[in-house]
């Protein structure tokens, strides 16, 4: 630490640190435009001009940094003057048309252009014209506003890891673009709409909707990746109009993925369902919602009185709040049902009594920034959870040793270590010989092992596990695909021992915004809230293969949502009462459900997210609900009530939270487990199809937010292998080609693509044209159609 | 977003030789041959770039294509559209402008019929306007490939011309 003096109060500052960042922490003001804390310093737009004593110049101070005894003036004579310079010279190709711009009322060139510039202009010029390129649906572009502070393209260099803006061009001639006509395709790329000082990149889809001073600011939470962002979000009458980031260093910093920014969009919808819906007599009819509680209730008691309360099951999305989840669970145990779950993307539960209290990443999100080597298993880390694939990027560009074990050879935006891309099955393989090879480093055995060793060991296992066993700070994380294989127990397994074997942290991303609240809440057949025992009901495959009679769904839509939606939507359109709790209403649904009950989305209701690292995040309504739509915490008091259970007599969400954090209290995670060597069904023979959920495809509101649907992200599935598949299955390497599994058959596009290891092809989850298809990570038939 | 560039759009020889300016550099940088290896794509292209070799090159260089594309956009030496056989680029700064460079364009625009950033339309020749290549002790000067022509004169121009094929 070093004093320096500004404006004649002095100052303790960081050394080496540059005199803005000395000037931020004491609340002193210094214009800037191509400062960003975030981003490597430029100094290019002179707007920080101060003076120093001693110093004949003015100096900015974005790129200066404080010495000890250092005296800075921010008003001075000299600085003002340099600063009113500056802004006269940045104004002379700005135009000065800010009734007409959307940056007009929350822009950073018009505030210092009032507080450090002149009152009039002296330029009489014509000003320089740039034309507008179209760069996607999501970023507006108004490139004649462009002041060249290259915040974009640093962003784009440094935290996005995709140079997709630059400067071409030299002098009154350098403009910002892309190249050619592309559309931006990183996943983070709308924080450049926040970064952009001026008009020049502004949200397409918020663009000419409101001014910034009709908005009424809320605070929300990201229920899209389990990372949990911080949103701010921006309301009129009760509608929302945008959502930006909230600052929050330890969660999201000051970025967001751009699913979490444009997803609002699918609040208003067509498909929102905007009154209860009933089914009577094969005739689906709007109704109010005495009615149709009463109906949905009496369905439910009908099949109870039957058939006894085991002939009831309830599924639950995990981007549901944690009261909700709460109360379903409490909802089914009263009546007396366990069959309750919320991992229907997981397909192997043979270890789920040796899962601990919550599957949790093993360590706070802002450490991966600061991690010296990580071992990825089964995760597209870059797509599924994009601010802690940036955290991930952060370290690997300080020198972390990031290793994959993955089906296959996914994009990352860092310099990978190692990575060994196989088949799903031999998936299993690889991470056994990493084990193995560590096993051996360390001098230990481990019974049972070899036998999943299927893949010679080499020195890409070895040096994986080199990296581990050297790192200070170092951790095996298992991503969504590994929940969602056949073998994940064996996953898991395998994980844990290369954690313990190398004594660094394992971590379990977790698969939806709010999946540990999922299971802290006890939305699961084997465990009760908190962890706490209970009578072992059915997992979601269970209720399905044995065909229940009556199901309540929440948020879901199985048909897309679950990993097996031919079995699912077979089993929900045999089953005699479907209760779908659910925001939107689709033909799909309304051929298995005989009720579907409108919910408010997270936007529209209090509630509580437990994002991946375990912070509970509460957060209230910020918009009306559209319609008659309800938020599902009070649907499920109201059923609650008219089921006749004890218990919910709740007055507001925030006494829901209080019973379950209550219960919670003492719950601390341990991901941690005994070595037991997993048994290992027989591997699938043929053609095997890996999957996943695309960043676009993962819950009903980011598949209904239309500017996302429009970027390159998006986009219809399609069985994607590479040339040794397709020539040994006899397919060409374009058409059409059937897909077929059991009952279960498609028609999907066939795209070459090298990324895919042989034996194996590539079908999207969740997206168009696979609703029907099951099997994910199982052998499927191929015929050219 | 861009398709991945094409390297077989650089010939064997023109990869040789941007091989050997990599090679100049540490072995992780590079990219550090961008400004050679453009120059290099143009002369194999007679005399100019194009978006696909600018793509060639980002591939076998292993950079952004629009970092690539910045680097082509940013210095005068680079032509992103046909030039004719003979580049003409003259200096038009102070130097050069207090010693006459506007007499050089003008004699040289009325002779060739086209204006600075034409080509004729035979394609034999373009003129260009630089700024200072600084050669400014012999102003006025203009580059015809990699010579400097100086101390230029309407009679030393008429020269210049009536050598070129
Ligand atoms: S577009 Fe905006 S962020 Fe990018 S350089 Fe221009 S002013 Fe800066
Ligand atoms: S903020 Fe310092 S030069 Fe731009
Ligand atoms: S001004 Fe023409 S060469 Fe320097």
């Amino acid at each position: 630490m070093v004093d320096i003096e500004i404006n004649g109060v002095t100052i303790k500052a960081e050394e080496g640190a540059m005199v803005i960042e000395a000037a931020d922490i004491a609340g002193i003001t210094i214009p800037r435009f191509c400062y960003h804390k975030k981003l490597s310093i430029a100094a290019n737009c002179r707007m920080c001009l101060v003076e120093v004593e001693k110093v004949g110049k003015p100096v900015p101070a974005c790129a200066t940094p404080v010495t000890g005894g250092m005296k800075v003036y921010t008003r001075s004579p000299k600085a003002i003057a340099a600063q009113r310079s500056v802004m006269e010279f940045l104004l002379i190709n700005h135009p000065l048309d800010c009734p007409i711009c959307d940056q007009g009322g929350e822009c950073d060139l018009q505030e210092m252009a009032m507080g450090f510039g002149n009152d009039v202009s002296r330029y009489n010029e014509g000003k320089r014209v740039v034309r507008d390129r179209n760069i996607g649906p999501l970023i507006a572009t108004d490139m004649t506003r462009c002041i060249h502070c290259t915040r974009c393209v640093r962003f784009g260099q440094e935290i996005a890891g995709m140079m997709e803006l630059g400067a071409p061009g030299r002098g009154e001639h350098m403009r910002i673009t892309t190249y050619l006509e592309d559309a931006v395709e990183s996943e983070l790329s709308g924080n450049v709409i926040d970064l952009c000082p001026v008009g020049a990149l502004t949200s397409k889809p918020y663009r000419y909707t409101a001014r910034p001073w009709e908005l009424t600011a809320h605070h929300s939470v990201s229920p899209h990746d389990c990372v949990g962002a911080n949103l701010r979000v921006d309301t009129r009458a009760h509608r929302v109009m945008r959502v930006v980031p909230r600052e929050n260093e330890e969660v999201n910093e000051t970025w967001l993925a751009d699913r979490d920014r444009f997803s609002y969009t699918a609040l208003y919808d067509k498909d929102r369902a905007m009154a209860p819906l009933i089914k009577r007599d094969g005739q689906w009819q709007e109704t109010d919602w005495d009615t149709a509680l009463t109906f949905a209730a009496d369905g439910l008691k009908r099949i109870i009185a039957r058939d006894g309360a085991a002939n009831l099951g309830a599924l639950a999305a995990d981007w549901s709040t944690t009261e909700e989840l709460y109360l379903l669970q409490k909802l089914m145990r009263k009546l007396g049902s366990s069959h309750i779950d919320h991992r229907v993307r997981q397909q192997d539960f043979s270890d789920q009594d040796a899962m601990p209290s919550f599957p949790w990443l093993g360590q706070s999100i802002a450490s991966l920034g600061s991690l010296d080597a990580a071992l990825l298993v089964g995760s597209n880390v870059r797509h599924e959870q994009p601010l802690l694939g940036q955290r991930l990027r952060q370290a690997a560009l300080k020198g972390a040793k990031v290793s994959l074990i993955n089906p296959m050879d996914y994009d990352f935006h860092f310099p990978v270590g190692e990575k060994l891309i196989d088949t799903p099955a031999g998936m299993l393989g690889q991470l056994a010989a990493v084990v193995s090879a560590a096993a051996e480093q360390k001098g230990a055995t481990v019974e049972g092992l070899d036998a999943l060793v299927t893949v010679d060991i080499e020195d890409r296992h070895r040096a994986i596990a080199r990296s581990l066993i050297e790192a200070k700070n170092g951790t095996v994380l298992l991503g969504n695909i590994s929940a969602y294989h056949p073998a994940a127990g064996a996953l898991r397994q395998l994980g844990v021992q290369l954690a313990d074997l190398s004594d660094v942290r394992i971590g379990f991303l977790a698969e939806g915004g709010n999946s540990v609240g999922a299971w802290l809440a006890g939305a699961l057949p084997h465990r009760g809230t908190a962890g706490s025992e209970v009578d072992s009901g059915k997992d979601w495959r269970a209720m399905f293969e044995s065909g229940l009679g009556g199901y309540l769904l929440l948020g879901l839509e199985p048909e897309r949502d679950c990993i097996d939606p031919a079995l699912a939507t077979r089993a929900l359109d045999a089953a005699e009462f479907v209760v779908a709790l659910s925001a939107y209403d689709s033909p799909a649904m309304r051929e298995y459900a005989d009720a579907i009950l409108p919910i408010a989305l997270y936007l529209e209701t209090s509630g509580t997210y437990v994002n991946g690292e375990g912070r509970w995040q509460s957060f209230a309504g910020c918009a009306n609900p559209p319609g008659e739509a309800r938020p599902a915490w009070k649907l499920l008091r109201v059923l609650g009530n008219l089921l006749d259970t004890e218990g919910f007599g709740y007055m507001g969400s925030d006494e829901v939270l209080a019973e379950v954090q209550g219960a919670c209290r003492d719950v601390r995670p341990d991901n941690g487990r005994a070595w037991q060597a997993p048994t290992l069904g027989p591997a699938p023979t043929g053609i095997v199809r890996t999957t996943d959920f695309p960043i676009y495809a993962v819950d009903p509101m980011v598949r209904r937010a239309a500017p996302l649907q429009d970027t390159p992200l998006a986009g219809a599935a399609a069985v994607h292998a590479c040339a040794e598949t397709l020539a040994d299955a006899g397919l060409s390497s374009a058409g059409r080609v059937r897909v077929s599994r059991g009952d279960s058959r498609t028609e999907l596009p066939i795209v070459a693509d090298e990324r895919v290891p042989p034996g194996s092809v590539y079908i999207a989850s969740g997206k168009r044209g696979s609703e029907l298809l099951g099997g994910a990570f199982e052998s499927i038939e191929l015929t050219q159609a | 977003m861009a398709q991945p560039g094409n390297i077989e759009l650089l010939t064997p020889d023109t990869r040789a030789e941007i091989d050997d300016w990599i090679a100049k550099y540490p072995s992780d940088q590079q990219q550090s041959a961008v400004m050679a290896a453009l120059r290099i794509a143009q002369e194999q292209n007679e005399g100019y770039l194009t978006d696909a070799l600018i793509g060639a090159i980002a591939a076998y260089l292993d950079m952004p294509t629009v970092a690539v594309y910045e680097v082509a956009t940013f210095y005068s030496m680079y032509e992103l559209n046909p030039v004719g056989r003979h580049k003409l680029s003259i200096c038009t700064n102070i130097s050069c402008m207090l010693r006459g460079s506007d007499e050089v364009v003008e004699h040289l625009e009325k002779r060739l019929g086209i204006k600075l950033g034409e080509s004729t339309a035979d394609g034999k020749f373009t003129l260009k306007e630089v700024e200072c290549l600084g050669a400014c002790v012999n102003a006025p000067m203009l580059q015809l490939g990699r010579e400097y022509i100086e101390n230029l004169t309407p009679e030393t121009l008429d020269r210049l011309l009536d050598t070129l094929e």
